[in-house]
């Protein structure tokens, strides 16, 4: 608040009317209050009831779940409460192997998909990067577009290219690839492919960004004293793409952990992923306090890239001034 | 520019395109086909689009997603415009750190653990779940990625220009209604229709904080895609994919004429 105190200190030598000067201080506090109180509302203290239900017992009732930590008996009933709680939730998502496995799958797939996503990324943000300046804003928006239409729209239109009697097995099969129909759909190459195609832009925007801002003279000068290009690519253009290497695999990274709508109709019942896990949990066994636990272990796996995600997104800003 | 390279450039880009574009063009291919297998082509027929606007849940479900979609991207620009001022105009103040965190955090926090805690706060503070929470949930989750659009225009921003206006005794609310708000605009904009189709498209988060009666579009759709594909939702699809489309299309073309606008303003300046 230190720039408000000041702002405040000066305003007594301007001969401005006191109740002008009061509004100005009030509308500058609230423009940082309103949206500070609402993210704590909606966003910071749900995370809180998420571990509090975590740790309570399932009941057959609505909400499906017994009261712990409640201030309805006073802060002693608060305190007192503590003893009530239970770790029985985690100790049950410890003994059950399922869920470790569904844990341990989702973020292999998650960082298989990731690098699928950089490789199959990185050339397409690459030769917008070097494309004629007058056609890099349509290439951008061409990027950008499919990100407007509908997630859901995108991984649905891959269940008619991808089953057996799909578009992609009539095409190699009329074209004689192949004898009998691939197995895509339901499996965990489908849920690879859902990835990479639905993050894809994602990663390239951010590796555009920071390729476009290179110097390619550099390359010129590696070329000119006899760099070959491969090794002048790994020694000058990666490395001065890596922030945006960075934030796309982030980006890419952590809400793929969770995801549920791609295994879920691309991965079919044989796949397992821990968003889909959770969603089981709690729309089919309407086991609220153990999908809180499943959230809770998650949301703890995701500390560190989230944290360095914004770490990322700090940096970015602080060179964007 | 070294040919090959160049060579290379434009395959990886046609290559990234067509496996970006192959898919939603085939997905709007067949929602012409008079056919009811899918991936068969039994000839043009715009069938299913006449039977969608007779499928009543559908269309309930649509005018849920439109009302959601508006209210929660208003909302969510206003807050998201206020969080971007902050985070870019006060750079100290107590709980700077945990402001930030909370803007960035909900870009990539995977959305069932978002749908889940907010359903479990509307729960604890006794709120029936229906239109409403779905519209506080979107509202939410918009409102950060509206802060990072319209953070990035006034991290470029001249504030030279908000200085000379103070100067020249504006007050600081008329200085941000004539000065900052007009060069912040196109952010806005966008970050409201970003926001809208946002909230057009959330499956997971509205699936758990919606109650009965507000099914939303997505919701219908999902229900639906789970009993197969069919040509009506590939109808449905194509339609929303064209909404989006167009709209996309009109503001880049207005973004661009006041472009261009701005440069002969500046140039006739100059010269005048």
């Amino acid at each position: 608040m230190s720039n408000i105190a000041v702002a405040d200190a000066a305003a007594p030598s301007t001969a401005k009317p006191f109740l002008t000067r009061l509004g100005a201080g009030f509308v500058n506090r609230l423009v940082i209050i309103v949206p500070y109180l609402w993210l704590l509302f909606f966003f910071l203290i749900p995370f809180v009831i998420v571990f509090k239900i975590s740790l309570s017992q399932t009941a057959i009732a609505m909400p499906p779940y017994t009261p712990v930590l409640d201030f309805s008996d006073g802060v002693s009933g608060f305190f007192a409460g503590f003893r009530d709680l239970n770790f029985d939730n985690y100790v049950w998502l410890t003994q059950d192997a399922l869920y470790f496995k569904a844990y341990v799958t989702s973020v292999i797939i998650a960082a298989i998909s990731t690098v699928l996503t950089l490789i199959v990324g990185y050339p397409i943000a690459y030769g917008m990067s070097r494309a004629p300046a007058t056609i890099r804003p349509t290439l951008l928006m061409l990027v950008i577009l499919p990100f407007w239409t509908s997630f859901l729209i995108r991984v649905y239109a891959w269940i008619g290219i991808l089953k057996p009697e799909g578009l992609l097995n009539q095409l190699l099969l009329s074209l004689h690839i192949i004898n009998q129909p691939l197995v895509i759909l339901n499996t965990y190459t489908a849920i690879f492919i859902g990835i990479v195609y639905s993050y894809l832009p994602f990663m390239v925007l951010p590796l555009y960004s920071s390729l476009e801002k290179m110097d390619y003279s550099l390359i010129e000068a590696a070329k000119d004293l006899g760099c070959p290009p491969t090794a002048a690519f790994w020694k000058i253009t990666f490395p001065l793409s890596l922030p945006g290497v960075i934030a796309g695999c982030l980006l890419v990274f952590i809400p793929a952990v969770g995801e549920f709508v791609i295994p879920d109709l691309l991965g079919g019942s044989q796949t397992l992923m821990i968003g889909k896990t959770l969603w089981n949990e709690f729309f089919a066994n309407r086991d609220w306090p153990v999908s809180s636990a499943v959230a809770v272990i998650l949301l703890l796996l995701l500390t560190v890239p989230i944290m360095l995600f914004q770490q990322a997104q700090a940096r970015a800003q602080e060179q964007g001034k | 520019m070294n040919a090959t390279w160049s060579r290379f450039n434009v395959t990886s880009i046609v290559l990234g395109f067509a496996f970006l574009y192959l898919p939603i063009v085939l997905l709007i291919v067949f929602s012409f086909n008079e056919s009811k297998l899918v991936t068969v082509w039994g000839g043009f027929s715009t069938k299913w689009y006449v039977s969608l606007f007779h499928n009543q849940g559908l269309m309930d479900a649509t005018w849920v997603t439109a009302r959601v979609g508006v209210i929660s991207a208003t909302v969510a620009t206003v807050l998201g415009t206020l969080a971007a001022l902050t985070l870019t105009r006060y750079t100290r103040f107590r709980g700077r750190v945990l402001f930030s965190g909370m803007v960035f955090a909900p870009l990539v926090m995977p959305e069932v653990i978002t749908g889940l805690s907010l359903l479990l706060l509307f729960v604890a503070v006794g709120l029936d779940r229906g239109f409403f929470t779905v519209t506080l949930a979107h509202i939410t989750l918009t409102m950060c990625f509206v802060a990072v659009v319209v953070q990035s225009r006034l991290v470029s921003f001249d504030r030279s220009l908000e200085e000379a206006a103070m100067d020249l005794g504006a007050t600081p609310a008329k200085t941000f209604f004539q000065i900052t708000l007009p060069v912040i605009l196109p952010a806005i904009v966008s970050g409201w229709m970003l926001a809208f189709t946002l909230s057009l498209d959330d499956l997971v988060i509205a699936s758990f904080t919606s109650g009965p009666g507000a099914t939303t579009l997505p919701m219908k759709i999902y229900s639906q895609v789970r009993l197969g594909v069919t040509p009506e939702i590939n109808a449905a699809c194509t339609i929303l994919i064209a909404v989006v489309a167009v709209g996309v299309i009109i503001a880049s073309i207005a973004n661009k004429r006041r472009e261009v606008q701005r440069q002969l303003d500046e140039q006739a300046a100059q010269r005048g």
